[in-house]
């Protein structure tokens, strides 16, 4: 056997290794991830008498699956009213979100050069200032505005969290695309208002795209707001819902719980991933100044 | 450039008043920033300067008119145990949970970027932790955490390694453990995203300049990725500081702060004093106490803002 071809064999060798422990961390790694996920998904489709013995395999249906506890989060509890209150808020602080922060992002992208760049880092600082911070002042606000146990105070507070991550992130798709293109429409005759309307809006659609899902979750994630604001059952949404009202006095219906829990998580998951390369270009966007 | 735009309103036909203004660069920036930075000012800025306010007040449900009473609240605050203990905890939380993202994103992200079979599944395994609302991610804890129920608990029954549960939650010790547990495991594939992105950011003629002087994995790994990516792995670091600072939700739904306050973090108590317990002006004291970190967050982000390289 020649120098080379034993040369060539450990290459090889060390290549079929290394593919084993990129599949091995890869599988660990989307376990670990998974694990609570995969129990409660189980969990969800075992009958009581399967789930409360505890000397049970928790990982295998000792009694046949049932969908008895799935039907009933949906039929006798309050939620399909969380989810339809999420779904409510999350659109509403969109498009509140995408009409201020479009304008805004624009302009500092464009307009107002060198001192721009400093109002882009101070609007960004200001997305430092968290909900726990404030949540005390916030409460005092929104019951002066006659807002309180009301979905619309989150309506109007929520967009305080997004409008800063969206300002940044449209900031960097707008210096992402050439000036050239607006101004050519200038040229031909277009005031700017127009050409940005016409020519640069378009092209900052998946921006747009990126912060109607990052807006979007970040309000249905958002939690001591919700919590502050708002106990009657019906105006809640998911994230305080769920946790606060599918407890029955001290006891918890398990299964219906991990339910509620599996069927908003899986949603968002995917809709994220559809939308993560996106993102993640988003993101370096906004962070390699252009 | 603006000679050009005047002389292009001068041709157009009808409307020039309105199209001068619309090129009026200075007057169109102005209206384009001001909801925004109305909306801020209203809704961050006046409750902060609310907030700041209330500290310095004996302000209370029962008692909701504003008598400013000096540090007298401040001192209250500082004067209960819980409040220190609060204190110790998030530092715990923050650092410990912070520690292990680095080194797991990191892990993470470079196993992301590489090509594998079925990677679309293990991608959306591995984000549920992050896109999952944190309140319901928490409950799918709370119930693998179960005092009797908690499948890991079987597993160390079966192999042995325990005779009667662990109680995870009702034990300080295994409590502290728990929470931080959950902080790193759901802030790990965000940290993974941001990492990710700087990793493929790193220029591909570096990776193949390296792989024909013949570096290895270990060696490419540790001495040109690692090093290129150490801006943005800071960056990530930042988010998940931030995030496990002011979070309250994971302490709220695994332990309500407890065995007896001991996973209590500050904004849990504060959220416990304020709204619960009904004192506003404690409350929002005992949340005042954030800032200090959060302005050494924004200062670091400042620096790496000047260094425009990242961020």
């Amino acid at each position: 056997m020649t120098a080379l071809e034993t040369d060539r064999r450990r290459a090889d060798r060390r290549r079929v290794w290394g593919r084993v422990a990129l599949y091995a961390l890869a599988i660990g790694a989307a376990l670990a991830a998974a694990f609570p996920f995969l129990w409660s998904t189980i969990t969800m489709f075992k009958q009581d008498q399967d789930l409360y013995i505890k000397e049970n395999n928790p990982f295998w249906f000792n009694e046949p699956p049932t969908m008895e506890h799935v039907t009933y989060l949906f039929t006798n509890t309050e939620f399909l009213t969380f989810v339809s209150n999420t779904v409510v808020v999350g659109l509403a602080v969109v498009v509140i979100t995408l009409a201020i922060s479009l304008p805004a992002a624009y302009s500092l992208a464009r307009l107002v050069g060198r001192w721009g760049e400093r109002m882009g880092i101070a609007i960004f600082l200001v997305y430092l200032i968290p909900p726990t911070l404030l949540f005390i002042p916030m409460s005092r606000v929104v019951s002066a505005l006659g807002l309180h146990e009301s979905l619309w105070s989150l309506v109007l507070v929520y967009p305080t969290i997004t409008i800063p991550i969206a300002v940044w992130l449209l900031m960097g798709f707008f210096k992402g695309i050439p000036r050239d293109i607006e101004e050519q429409a200038m040229v031909d005759g277009y005031s700017r208002a127009e050409a940005v309307l016409r020519t640069v809006i378009p092209l900052v659609f998946p921006g747009m795209v990126a912060v109607t899902v990052f807006s979007f979750t970040l309000a249905a994630h958002e939690f001591i707001y919700a919590l502050s604001f708002i106990s009657a059952t019906a105006e809640k949404p998911i994230s305080i819902g769920v946790p606060t009202a599918l407890v029955r006095g001290d006891v918890f219906f398990w299964q219906s719980l991990q339910a509620a829990a599996v069927l908003v998580a899986v949603p968002i998951a995917l809709v994220f991933n559809l939308f993560l390369d996106r993102f993640i270009s988003g993101f370096t966007m906004g962070a390699v100044k252009g | 450039m603006s000679q050009e735009t005047v002389a292009v309103a001068e041709q157009a036909p009808g409307g020039e008043v309105r199209r001068r203004l619309a090129d009026n660069e200075r007057l169109l920036a102005v209206a384009a920033m001001t909801p925004a930075v109305v909306y801020i000012l209203a809704l961050v800025g006046f409750p902060f300067g609310l907030a700041v306010l209330l500290s310095f007040s004996d302000v209370t449900v029962g008692d909701p008119s504003l008598d400013l009473v000096g540090l007298a609240t401040l001192r209250q605050v500082l004067a209960d145990p819980v409040f220190w203990q609060s204190l110790r905890n998030t530092f715990v939380f923050t650092l410990v949970s912070n520690a292990l993202v680095v080194v797991l994103a990191t892990a993470l992200a470079l196993i992301l970027t590489k090509d594998f079979r079925c990677k679309w599944l293990v991608r959306f395994l591995v984000l549920l932790p992050w896109t999952t609302p944190v309140s319901l991610a928490t409950i799918t804890w709370l119930w693998t955490l179960d005092s009797i129920f908690s499948p890991i608990d079987w597993v160390l029954r079966q192999v042995g390694l325990i005779e009667s549960n662990v109680i995870w939650l009702g034990k300080p010790g295994f409590a502290l453990a728990s929470v931080i547990t959950v902080h790193t495991w759901r802030i790990v594939p965000l940290a993974a995203v941001i990492i990710m992105a700087g990793l493929i950011a790193i220029p591909s003629e570096i990776r193949d300049a390296s792989d024909i002087d013949g570096a290895r994995f270990w060696r490419r790994t540790f001495e040109i990725e690692v090093p290129l990516m150490a801006p943005i792995i800071g960056v990530a670091v930042l988010f998940g500081v931030i995030l496990t600072v002011t979070d309250m939700t994971v302490v709220y739904v695994l332990t309500r702060g407890g065995p007896t306050n001991s996973t209590q973090v500050l904004a849990s108590w504060a959220y416990f004093k304020g709204i619960e317990g009904g004192d506003l002006a404690q409350g929002a004291g005992t949340a005042l106490f954030l800032l200090p970190v959060l302005v050494a967050v924004a200062a670091l982000i400042l620096r790496f803002a000047r260094r425009r390289d990242v961020m």
